[in-house]
């Protein structure tokens, strides 16, 4: 490949980069911080982005080690075990990717709301936590799966075999064999369901009803503070964020799957 | 669940034939294709740049590729907004406009075929593309003959995935698009819009068409690849 051809690759493909992701991500640091450091740090600290926070953080406490555990038994009955509707498992672990957010928060209303079909439950679950929470639950299902599925599928059970021939119980060899073997993919698919589960926004505005100082995460906050024309305040939330995305980055780059990194 | 848009036939007809309904889905499909092959060229360059081409940098560049994953889609909204909408201070103003929604895609789905092509151009044996080289072939029909044959299964799971992504997305254009009917509203901020004026019916309706195209799309996606794929295995 002659050398002008491959700058002419490299400058288009930079540039795309840069003016799609660099600038804009660059920008918003700069827009929240540019009456100083400040005032960015008063409009992240009111009671409603406070609150905002709190609520974020208790729906990913329960939804990532939720799904983690799942992520880990659905992967091993797909891969090692067999079952009837083991096919429609598989596809039916994909579908949050390829539903609209809105249309799952869509279904939860229609499930839980007045007149579904599990209304009338012992406490509420649209316009409160538990829907949020579950709506979470449900569009980050597959990341930890399908992180999972083909590691599995890669080791085998030759380990797993010989654990069981010198002795070793079932939870003994999960522990010792299988576990050590899948622990990178599974930290990967960790991370993936963090970051969504931090940013979800369209299935959680709509089981939510963003009460403010009640049912509002840190994602609904910026667009409630952008509609009422706080813009410093939607940047500010916005960049906190940001931050907790470029960690996850950060933890991505260090626990992505090792033969996918060069 | 989709019981619930059995209010009867007529009512699911009505619903989805209604002309907002229909601008909303039509405008959807067509920037999702549109996303999808952009995604498709964009992507497979920047994988390249990052497997053969050597540049300072360039471990961060790949590190922030997964960005738009990272990134909550309202941040990038509000991402985009800041640097391309009315206060721009490169004087580009997309903001409430059909490019919006493109700009708005483009972002979310950009990690997409980058990832599911860099794997396979890192494992592609550069000994073929070298034969290639020694018996006359250039640079382009290299790629046409020999790349682009062993990338195309892997570039097209990478449309299917940002095509899904772009026909369902939500967050990323709500602030950026201002929602204008008949303009920029797009299929799933449609959907909300009946859900929050208390129509969850049409709502369920519009839903239900809006999974038949994403479904028959990755159906067709599929048979594409997999019609690529076993060509590749018996050539």
């Amino acid at each position: 490949m002659t050398r002008l051809r491959r700058y002419l690759l490299r400058v288009v493909g930079l540039s795309y980069l840069g003016v799609l992701l660099v600038a804009p991500v660059g920008l918003v640091f700069y827009r929240a911080f540019e009456n100083g450091f400040g005032q960015a740090w008063d409009a992240v600290t009111t009671p409603a982005a406070k609150h905002a926070l709190l609520v974020t953080i208790i729906i990913a406490a329960i939804a990532v080690p939720a799904n983690t555990i799942f992520g880990i038994v659905c992967a091993i009955a797909i891969v090692r075990h067999r079952f009837p509707g083991k096919n429609l498992v598989n596809v039916i672990v994909d579908l949050p990717l390829a539903l609209s957010p809105v249309i799952v928060g869509l279904a939860f209303l229609l499930l839980f709301g007045t007149g579904g079909w599990l209304d009338g439950l012992p406490f509420d679950v649209v316009f409160a936590l538990p829907g949020m929470v579950l709506a979470t639950m449900f569009v980050s299902l597959p990341f930890v799966v399908r992180e999972v599925v083909p590691v599995l599928r890669e080791i085998g059970t030759e380990q797993e075999q010989a654990a069981a021939t010198l002795g070793a119980g079932g939870w003994q060899t999960f522990r010792r064999v299988t576990f050590p073997a899948i622990r990178w993919a599974v930290a990967y698919g960790v991370v993936l369901t963090t970051a969504r589960a931090l940013g979800e926004f369209g299935a959680i505005s709509v089981v939510s009803g963003r009460l403010i100082g009640k049912t509002e995460s840190l994602t609904l906050h910026v667009e409630e503070r952008y509609q009422s024309f706080d813009y410093a305040g939607a940047y500010a939330a916005s960049v906190l964020l940001a931050m907790l995305a470029i960690a996850t980055l950060v933890a991505m780059t260090v626990s992505r799957p090792k033969d996918e990194v060069r | 669940m989709w019981h619930a848009a059995g209010g009867g036939l007529d009512d699911f007809r009505e619903a989805i034939t209604d002309p907002q309904a229909i601008a909303a889905l039509k405008l959807t499909l067509v920037a999702s294709a549109g996303v999808a092959f952009i995604n498709a060229v964009m992507g497979t360059i920047v994988a390249w740049i990052l497997v053969r081409d050597r540049f300072p940098g360039q471990s961060v560049i790949n590190a922030l590729v997964d960005l738009p994953f990272a990134l909550p889609t309202i941040v990038a909204g509000l991402t985009l907004l800041a640097l391309y909408g009315p206060t721009s201070r490169v004087g580009v103003n997309v903001a409430f406009s059909r490019w919006a929604v493109l700009v708005s895609l483009l972002f979310v789905t950009l990690p997409f075929v980058i990832r599911t092509v860099q794997p396979v151009l890192l494992e592609l044996d550069r000994e073929m593309e070298e034969a290639a080289a020694s018996l006359g072939a250039g640079s382009f029909q290299i790629f046409r003959r020999i790349v682009f044959p062993n990338l195309l299964p892997a570039i097209l799971s990478g449309v299917a995935l940002a095509f899904a992504r772009a026909i369902g997305e939500f967050g990323a254009l709500v602030l950026i698009t201002g929602n204008l009917p008949f303009r920029t509203e797009v299929a799933s901020v449609y959907i909300f819009g009946r859900i929050e004026s208390g129509d969850p019916r049409s709502a369920a309706a519009v839903s239900v068409v809006l999974l038949v195209i994403t479904f028959l799309a990755l159906f067709l996606i599929g048979a594409l690849r997999r019609r690529v794929t076993r060509h590749d295995a018996t050539a």
